[in-house]
Order: C-alpha cells, then sequence, then structure tokens
C-alpha cells in the first residue's frame, strides 16, 4: 500500500537505540524529514515495555501499553526503528488492554498506526535519493517484524535504491539469531550456540555488512561476528538509507 | 535457569554427535517440508480448516467421545476411560494380566511415553518387544525418545551401528542403513510374532466408525495388530475427529509437516477385534482413551494446544531445540509443543525453564499444520510463573528497578548516563568482558555505548 506522509508523526526511539546507538535514532530523522514528514520526539517516552511482556510480568506490561497510548494517541502515525518494539505495540498492547473498556479501543487505534520505520517509508513511496554505498551487504529478517508485522520485501526495496550497494544472499536469512531480548543472557549457552550459527552463515555469505531492522539482534550478531574474528561489520537499515554508513559500524569507537 | 535444567543444557551442548545427528534428521525434514509445502498453493486454506476440525472437536469433545465409544463398542471393541496417566498403565497391566500375557509387541506412541507405560510394564513383569525400529534402538540402549517421530534422533547412524554390534544377536557384517535394519529385523521379527498382547497408540479415532488411524513408516503398528492375541490401543482423548473425512484432511497435513512425504508408508484405518470368517486379526481388541490432564487444558486457556497432531515440524524448526536436541527438555515431548505441554503435565515448578528457554522468533506457529499460536501460549506460562512467584529474585527485582525508573521518564534518563558511563569505563570500542554482563560477553563482544544518549542529545538541538 501507499501512504501519503502523515503531518505529524511520532518517533519512537526505543531504549535500545536511545542508550546504545543514538545514531540510529538521527538517521530515522533524517530519512523521515526526506520523507516530508513533521516528526516530533516524544519527550517522556521510556520503553515499550517488552521485557515485562517477554518475562511473564503481565501486570508492568499493561502499565506500560497504557502510558505509551495515552502518550501516542495524539499523533497521526507511529513510527519505530525496530520491528519487535513495533510489533509489541501494534499486536500486544490491544491483546493486553482488550478486557479494559477505558484502554481496549485507545490500544487498538494506537496499535493500526504504529509502523515499524522500514515498512512506513517504503508504504510512503519514499526511496534514498542520492545516497552512495560502494560495498557489499546482506540482510537478516529480525523475527518479529517478520512474522508478527510482515516485513520481507521493504528493506529489500528501499536498499535497492542505494546506489552501488550490492545486496548478497544470506542463508538462512530468517531463522533466529539467538538474541530473544532477556532470552540472551538468561540462557546464554543456547543463545550463544544460535549466534555462533548465524554469524557463521553472514561470513559464508562473503559480505562486507551485515544489515538488519532491529539493533538488539544487530548487537548479538556483530558481537558474535567480532568474537569470531570476522571482518564483517554491522549497521541498522536506517544509518545506510539516511546515508550515514560512512561512520562507525557497531562497535566501533562512537 | 535451575541447575537440572542448566546441566543438561551444557551436557547437550558439549555433545557433538547430538548436533550433528540433530542436524542430519531435522536439516532434511526442513528442506522437505519446505518443497512439500511450496508445492501445495492451497496449504493456507488448509491449515485453518484443520484448525477449525480439531477446535469443533475440543469444543464438542463430551459429545463426540460418547459416539465414538458406541460406534467402538458396536465394532466389538471394549472402551476404557482413564482420568490420569497410572489408571491408564493399570488398565493395560490389567488387560495383560488377564490375557496371561509374558510379552507385549509394543507401536510407537507418545501417549505411551507420557503414561510411561514402557516402565509400569516392566514393574509388572511383562516383556516388552518395540518393534519401532527407533524405539527398539533407544531400548536397547536404556534411553528415552528425543522426538516424537524420531524416538532414536539424538544417535547417529555410526553410533547405532555400534549398538547393534554390541547387541544383537546376528549383526550386520557390512556398513551399510539397510544391513543395519536387516540385522534390527533378525533380531525382532520372531519376537513381534510371539508376542501375546499387542499395543499401539492412534493418530486419529474416528467418532462415526469407532475406527483407529495409525500411520508408519515401517509397517509395525500392523505387525502389533495383527498377530497378537490382544489388541490394546492407548489414545488421548483429543485424537478424536468427526469422520474418515476429517482424518484424511488432517493426514495431509501431518505427513507433509513431518517428513515432507505426500503420506506415510503405511496408513492404516481399523476397527473392532476379529469377526466370524476374518482370516486374521486379534481375538480382544480394546481402547484405553486417556485425558491425563487434557480437560484441564481444555478448561484453562490451553484448549488451542489440544489440536496438536503430533508431526514435529516445531521442534524441527527450532533454533533451541536444534542447538540442545530433545532430551534436555526434561519432559515427554521436546521442543515448542513440549515446553507448552509439559507445565501441563509435569508442574511448571519443575518446568519453568522451557516456556522461558524460547527467543520468542514465531518460527514454531508458522510452520504448525493446525497453526497453533505456540508462543502466545508459552507466554502465558510465563505469565502464570511471574504470578506464583517461580521466576528468580534476581531477575524480579531486576526488573522491578528497570520498571519502577521507566515511569518516570527523568529519572529514568539519569539511569541511562549512569549506565553509560558505567560501561564506557569497560572501554569504547568493542569490550570482550563486561561486569555483570558475563552472560553477553562470555561468547560475544559487547559495542560500547556513544557518549551521550539520543534522548539527552536531542533535548540538546542535536538533529
Amino acid at each position: 500500500m501507499t501512504i501519503a506522509p502523515s503531518s505529524r508523526v511520532a518517533l519512537f526511539v526505543t531504549c535500545l537505540v536511545d542508550a546504545m546507538r543514538p545514531r540510529v535514532g538521527f538517521a530515522a530523522l533524517r530519512a523521515l524529514a526526506d520523507a516530508g514528514c513533521e516528526v516530533v520526539v516524544p519527550e517522556a517516552q521510556t520503553c515499550c515495555g517488552q521485557p515485562a511482556l517477554n518475562s511473564g510480568d503481565r501486570a508492568t506490561a499493561t502499565d506500560f501499553a497504557r502510558r505509551n497510548v495515552a502518550m501516542l494517541e495524539g499523533y497521526d502515525a507511529i513510527v519505530v526503528p525496530s520491528g519487535s518494539c513495533a510489533g509489541t505495540i501494534r499486536c500486544h498492547y490491544p491483546e493486553l488492554l482488550a478486557d479494559d473498556p477505558q484502554w481496549a479501543a485507545r490500544a487498538e487505534a494506537v496499535a493500526a498506526k504504529t509502523w515499524e520505520i522500514l515498512a512506513w517509508l517504503d508504504a510512503c513511496g519514499w526511496r534514498p535519493e542520492g545516497v552512495t554505498l560502494p560495498a557489499t551487504a546482506t540482510y537478516h529478517d529480525s523475527c518479529s517484524g517478520l512474522r508478527e508485522l510482515g516485513i520481507k520485501a521493504q528493506p529489500r526495496r528501499l536498499l535497492g535504491a542505494v546506489d552501488g550497494l550490492d545486496l548478497m544472499p544470506l542463508a538462512g536469512e530468517e531463522t533466529c539469531c539467538g538474541f530473544g531480548g532477556t532470552f540472551c543472557v538468561k540462557y546464554p549457552a543456547i543463545s550463544n550456540a544460535i549466534a555462533d550459527e548465524k554469524a557463521a552463515a553472514v561470513e559464508a555469505s562473503g559480505a562486507g555488512l551485515l544489515l538488519a531492522g532491529d539493533l538488539g539482534c544487530l548487537m548479538n550478531m556483530a558481537g558474535k561476528l567480532h568474537r569470531r574474528g570476522a571482518d564483517v561489520r554491522a549497521f541498522h537499515t536506517i544509518e545506510v538509507l539516511a546515508g550515514m554508513a560512512d561512520g562507525p559500524a557497531i562497535g566501533e569507537a562512537q | 535457569m535451575s541447575r537440572a535444567f542448566d546441566a543438561r543444557v551444557d551436557a547437550a551442548l558439549a555433545d557433538r554427535q547430538l548436533k550433528i545427528a540433530v542436524e542430519r534428521t531435522a536439516g532434511t525434514a526442513e528442506a522437505k517440508r519446505g518443497a512439500a509445502i511450496g508445492a501445495w498453493p492451497s496449504f493456507a486454506a488448509a491449515r485453518e480448516r484443520a484448525a477449525a476440525i480439531k477446535d469443533h472437536v475440543i469444543a464438542n469433545l463430551g459429545a463426540y467421545l460418547v459416539q465414538f465409544e458406541a460406534a467402538a463398542t458396536a465394532s466389538g471393541a471394549t472402551v476404557h476411560w482413564a482420568a490420569t496417566a497410572d489408571e491408564a498403565c493399570a488398565i493395560v497391566v490389567e488387560i495383560c494380566r488377564k490375557a496371561g500375557a509374558k510379552s507385549v509387541a509394543r507401536s510407537k506412541s507418545m501417549l505411551g511415553e507420557e503414561i510411561g507405560l514402557p516402565h509400569a510394564l516392566e514393574a509388572a513383569g511383562i516383556g516388552r518387544v518395540e518393534t519401532d525400529l527407533a524405539e527398539h534402538i533407544i531400548q536397547l540402549a536404556g534411553e528415552r525418545p528425543s522426538h516424537i517421530i524420531w524416538p532414536a534422533m539424538h544417535k547417529t547412524r555410526e553410533q547405532i551401528s555400534e549398538l547393534f554390534h554390541a547387541r544383537h544377536r546376528e549383526p550386520h557384517a557390512e556398513e551399510s542403513i539397510v544391513a543395519m535394519a536387516a540385522s534390527a529385523r533378525r533380531q525382532l521379527r520372531g519376537e513381534m510374532l510371539g508376542a501375546d498382547v499387542g499395543i499401539s497408540g492412534a493418530n486419529f479415532l474416528i467418532a462415526d466408525s469407532g475406527q483407529i488411524c495409525t500411520v508408519t513408516n515401517e509397517g509395525n503398528a500392523e505387525l502389533s495388530l495383527v498377530p497378537p492375541r490382544v489388541h490394546i490401543v492407548t489414545a488421548g482423548i483429543e485424537k478424536l475427529v468427526p469422520s474418515m473425512d476429517h482424518a484424511v484432511h488432517l493426514l495431509r497435513l501431518l505427513a507433509r509437516s513431518a517428513t515432507g512425504a505426500a503420506l506415510t508408508q503405511y496408513t492404516t484405518f481399523y476397527a473392532g477385534p476379529k469377526r466370524a470368517g476374518d482370516r486374521d486379526g486379534p481375538e480382544e481388541m480394546h481402547i484405553v482413551l486417556v485425558d491425563n490432564g487434557r480437560s484441564a487444558m481444555r478448561d484453562e486457556g490451553l484448549a488451542e494446544m489440544l489440536r496438536c497432531i503430533r508431526c514435529g515440524a516445531c521442534m524441527n524448526h527450532c533454533v533451541v531445540f536444534r542447538q540442545i536436541g530433545g532430551h534436555a527438555y526434561g519432559g515427554t515431548y521436546p521442543g515448542p509443543m513440549g515446553s507448552v505441554l509439559t507445565p501441563a503435565l509435569d508442574g511448571l515448578a519443575a518446568s519453568r525453564d522451557l516456556p522461558n528457554a524460547c527467543t520468542m522468533n514465531g518460527k514454531c506457529q508458522e510452520v504448525c499444520p493446525v497453526a497453533i499460536p505456540l508462543p502466545t501460549l508459552l507466554r502465558g506460562w510465563r505469565e502464570k510463573s511471574w504470578r506464583e512467584g517461580l521466576e528468580p529474585v534476581t531477575l524480579r527485582s531486576g526488573l522491578g528497578l528497570w520498571a519502577w525508573a521507566a515511569r518516570r521518564p527523568w529519572l529514568y534518563r539519569a539511569g541511562v548516563r549512569w549506565a553509560i558511563r558505567a560501561m564506557r569505563l569497560a572501554g569504547r570500542g568493542w569490550i570482550a568482558k563486561l561486569p555483570l554482563a558475563g552472560g553477553w560477553t562470555g561468547g560475544r563482544d559487547f559495542p560500547a555505548p556513544a557518549a551521550e544518549s539520543f534522548m539527552d542529545r536531542y533535548r540538546k538541538g542535536e538533529r
């Protein structure tokens, strides 16, 4: 579908981008502005509540859902540089608040206008113009974006418009990288073994860059690649699209 | 994580033979299933109908059970009801005793494993011949199944060859799969034909005809059915379908999802014992219908799990299962479906790791032929575990502190500033060792954060 860039778009930065890699947030601002969106960064934002949701703390997750629905419902669209955080708002908030008559409809309304950023830019019909990156890259489909939001073709279409970028196939591109949020520290041995296989597949792709749409998965894969001594560099896709892949890759001093 | 689960996981990850064995079988199954589903344009619609059939039966279970009992009784079978695993085993053992059975020929059934039937037969002093090749292998090795359709998946063919050499009367002389199968046949065929009682499971119970449907690739269910004088079927009550038409629909999904084949080698529908004029068949036939927690699952938010047709696709496609294999799960059923079932069967306190040891990637739900929302059901167990205080205190307090701060944006920003400073003390680029984050840096490097958070920089006017 093609939609018109809305006048007032809220950027939900995500807690991980906020604390770990602000460049992803600034790349998002740059691309959204280029697409003609008026972007607002709501000041009260912290986290979507996914750590509580996935730990089974439903009461806390529901509380975060209410807070964020109230914070975000005044905007025309909510754009998130993460498939799993966007998926939390879009798929899980309505579920968490389904039995609350005061909140169910509000959660549904916010969910319906919440977008993962690559899907949003693609739906706006935006393409990066004049962005050049002479490199080979391979793309990992992060699970929540892929299976909760159907994000598959959008990032590839957008990256196809970057001059000089050669996208190479990744064996098992839809296979989980082993991050899984708190899973990666709760069950590190299993997570590590999964990440090892993913890293081996990335290395075998022969690409110089690894791209994806979720910072958590990227940190996991890039951290494993670096531990293995691979020289693959990793960026969030929005950094490439905003022409910011000339800066430090994940793990390089920022 | 619990120490027991931790230890099983560590042992599994250290076992390279296990990894090779699991990858060979699950990898092949994944590729073949992908090809079979890819060549079936109406798969999505077929899956939807399958889920609807199962949901309808589960919602009307009482009526279909009564209908099945009447039809099965009319066919000459005796229907028994077992509320628990112990009751089911007691019924089977009693039938064997009445029949004066010294040995039984058993055809692989996960329900049999679930209720502990092999152990119950042993305790009653009844000899047990496992007719399924893989069950025979694990019986020889004294192990438990590690997969619901390939019980010996954890063993490589090289390991099985050694086992046969050590334990078979006339082991194979030549190292080939055909010769190994012949060795098992020499070992088993006589024992199978001499058994007094045959015991099998059921893939489907057909309500309107009282028929049992089994699928195998070795014909062993038929060998446990026809020669012995008495035949016993043990089946979970969720195996019911209204008619043969429904069973056939589910069969199409079952075989393709399990192995990628259009159909298993043997698909048998039968009802009742030998009738006057029949050339063969058992003189007595008993059907033991087992609840063992299924009614409670239906009534306590796990009704969708009762759709499961035991194809194994969820575990074949699970990144965790592919690393740790089936035994590490510690229950009868491994993988995603097992992580939903085991807390219901064995109690959540003993199995809280299972629903947690999952990345929530959703692949299991994607490949499930009856569209069970496995991640949602796993999350349900996580929530119950949290409510009941079973989650570790470190997690509860850590998450509590985070949530308390994250509801107060200004305090939260201060916390982020502090955390960034602390992390940057450990390094500015890649960090190889981060205090309190050994879980991460044990196997991965950690990228140091930028000097200042996005929100702080944005507030200062950076764009």
